[in-house]
């Protein structure tokens, strides 16, 4: 009872790995408020799910296993995640801010009344005093994120509802092997106690799941590019120098939205978060929307022909000069002198 | 499936952060938020389009914007009027001010109970917040089934809808009855524009709020005439909403703290364009193998 739950997607018997990134930050929590860390895995064919996830600490691992209950749809796991949880009453609740997640966590939140915190960029535990009541609360779960398009940084807390509830955006928290890995005990779920013909309702005729095919998540260099590349065709050149340094291309928002280049290349608040070696930011503004998702990164270098661009105040290198001409120059000479 | 469906759509007006101008922020680092034009949010305009595309297929299907907000948010419930939506209802009241994704889903519920709609069409999120939260807990309220990110109504099949949605890495097909929920992408079709005629024949519609504030003989007797220029506008008495679950009270989420983003002073080091510049920043570069 009252323990730290994590609900694991599982994609063509896969683990995601924002999951995986859920569990070792739930790990951190549990272990300072003392308590267990429970995987929840609903699906078909899982058998051995709990070799996957064990090793980042589950303690526990409850599996809803049938063949209606994948691929995966909103009411069938609803239903299962909100009768388990009133059952065991978890203390706090963890989802991706997947499509899956961001689907699935507001409908468990409203069934259960407990209210939902979305997109977090950091989980803390902490305490609170209700300024007018004067109530005291102590090991609430801070769930931090940015709002109003990244402007502010709100911790939000809910004092009197169960289960805290939040997500997370994949690459956001880090994924680690825990020192001493969970037990990785099995409960299955008797799935048919909580179901019912309606919650079947929705069907699904066909499904198209393409393999990740940009992966910029996991890329040593990203070279970024921003509204001012001004064209879609000027991308290429980032292209070039992302293959020439062993890189990956990845957008600002604006770029994204204007239709320079894809939605899956979109770094930042609303799109991926990354922390390479190296960031080239190339007529990239530095908006907090973006650099909310860089600015892990080891070291950052700009190229914007404003000098003042606020991107310039995260750099470690601030080139002032056109994108079109610094960028050949940096694949020439790296052409010429790596090995 | 009928032959008729009454359709609502759920939007919000939202200060348009995507815009954040110099003097967004204030001295004192808060937000400006006088600063920050008031829109239609993006998705809930795709929204709107896969609502009248419902209303082409069912002819004389009733198309009705429904939003919570202050009384300027009546403008995008014209906005959706000149765009082809039917009318519209404003959920206005000082009881809702305060209220977290989950009291405003309750208090929209409300109001769709009152509606009595077939389907109800979303955007997925809104910019001001971006959680996409709204749409599935409306859905739950009623319990109702939802289809997130639609990105096509494909057609029907006996008593289902065909809906096709955009997933992360892929599209996935699905078929629902009556009734349901949708949220719409920004990756589904834009709105269509505004039509002349429609702009014409609405552009005097008013919430009562707002034709009390600027009453002139000719806007009374016109409203009078014209019935189609009274746009709705409900308080927590008219939905017959509990107190208890609205505004701050209402929310379990609480606001605890909110920072300012100030970026941390760090010197960048300036380089030019020139080729040594460029040249000694690469060496140093793979000298210190932060490349190869």
């Amino acid at each position: 009872m009252n323990n730290v739950f994590v609900y694991c997607e599982i994609e063509s018997g896969k683990v995601a790995d924002v999951s995986l990134e859920l569990l070792t930050k739930g790990r951190v929590l549990a272990n300072t408020l003392g308590c267990n860390l429970e995987a929840l895995a609903i699906g078909h064919n899982l058998d051995g799910i709990e070799k996957e996830l064990a090793p980042y600490g589950a303690d526990v691992v409850h599996v809803a296993d049938a063949p209606e209950l994948a691929p995966f749809r909103t009411l069938p796991h609803a239903a299962i995640i909100c009768g388990l949880f009133k059952e065991e009453k978890p203390q706090i609740a963890l989802f991706g801010a997947s499509p899956v997640g961001r689907d699935l966590a507001p409908r468990v939140s409203s069934a259960l009344h407990s209210g939902l915190t979305a997109d977090c960029t950091s989980l803390e535990i902490g305490d609170h005093t209700d300024a007018k009541s004067g109530t005291t609360y102590t090991n609430l779960l801070y769930q931090i994120r940015p709002a109003f398009g990244g402007n502010i940084i709100a911790t939000i807390i809910n004092p009197d509802h169960r289960p805290q509830m939040a997500t997370v955006r994949e690459g956001v928290m880090k994924k680690e092997v825990a020192k001493t890995p969970g037990k990785g005990i099995v409960k299955k779920i008797d799935a048919s106690k909580y179901l019912n013909d309606t919650d079947f309702v929705v069907r699904i005729i066909d499904r198209q799941i393409e393999e990740r095919k940009i992966n910029i998540k996991s890329a040593p260099v990203i070279v970024a590019g921003g509204y001012g590349m001004g064209s879609k065709e000027n991308f290429a050149i980032l292209h070039e120098l992302a293959e020439v340094l062993g890189g990956e291309v990845g957008a600002s928002r604006a770029a994204v939205d204007a239709g320079m280049t894809d939605h899956a290349r979109q770094v930042g608040q609303t799109g991926v978060t990354v922390r390479p070696k190296l960031y080239i930011a190339c007529g990239i503004s530095g908006q907090i929307q973006h650099t909310a998702g860089m600015d892990g990164s080891s070291m950052v270098i700009s190229i914007n022909t404003d000098p003042n661009a606020p991107i310039n105040k995260i750099a470690d290198y601030a080139i002032v000069g056109d994108v079109m001409e610094v960028v050949p120059k940096m694949i020439k000479y790296y052409k010429q002198n790596s090995k | 499936m009928k032959k008729t469906l009454k359709i609502v759509v759920l939007a919000k007006q939202v200060p348009d952060t995507r815009n954040v101008g110099k003097d967004a922020m204030k001295a004192d680092g808060t937000v400006n938020r006088a600063a920050l034009p008031a829109i239609f949010n993006p998705e809930d305009l795709n929204a709107l389009e896969q609502a009248l595309v419902l209303k082409d297929m069912f002819p004389g299907s009733e198309v009705t914007l429904l939003t919570m907000g202050p009384g300027r948010a009546a403008e995008i419930i014209r906005e959706a009027m000149f765009r082809g939506a039917d009318g519209g209802v404003l959920l206005s009241d000082r009881k809702f001010a305060g209220s977290d994704t989950l009291a405003t889903s309750y208090a929209l519920s409300r109001a769709i109970l009152k509606l009595n709609p077939d389907i109800i069409v979303a955007g997925r999120q809104a910019i001001d917040g971006d959680t996409a939260q709204v749409g599935p807990q409306v859905a739950e309220k009623l319990g109702w089934p939802q289809i997130t990110y639609a990105e096509e109504i494909v057609g029907t099949e006996g008593d289902e809808l065909i809906i096709k949605r955009r997933l992360e890495h892929g599209v996935e097909t699905v078929a629902c009855p009556l009734p349901l929920l949708m949220t719409v992408n920004a990756s589904a079709p834009d709105c269509r524009p505004r039509h002349a005629k429609r702009v014409m024949k609405y552009k005097y519609a008013k919430t009562a709020s707002e034709a009390q504030e600027a009453s002139t003989d000719y806007d009374d007797t016109l409203r009078k005439e014209r019935p189609y220029l009274n746009i709705t506008e409900w308080s927590v008495a008219d939905v017959d909403a509990d107190d208890a679950q609205l505004g701050l009270a209402g929310s379990p989420t609480k606001v605890k703290k909110i920072e300012n983003v100030v970026f941390a002073a760090k010197e960048a080091k300036r380089l030019s364009a020139s080729d040594s510049d460029i040249d000694s920043l690469m060496k140093e570069l793979i000298a210190s193998h932060t490349l190869g």
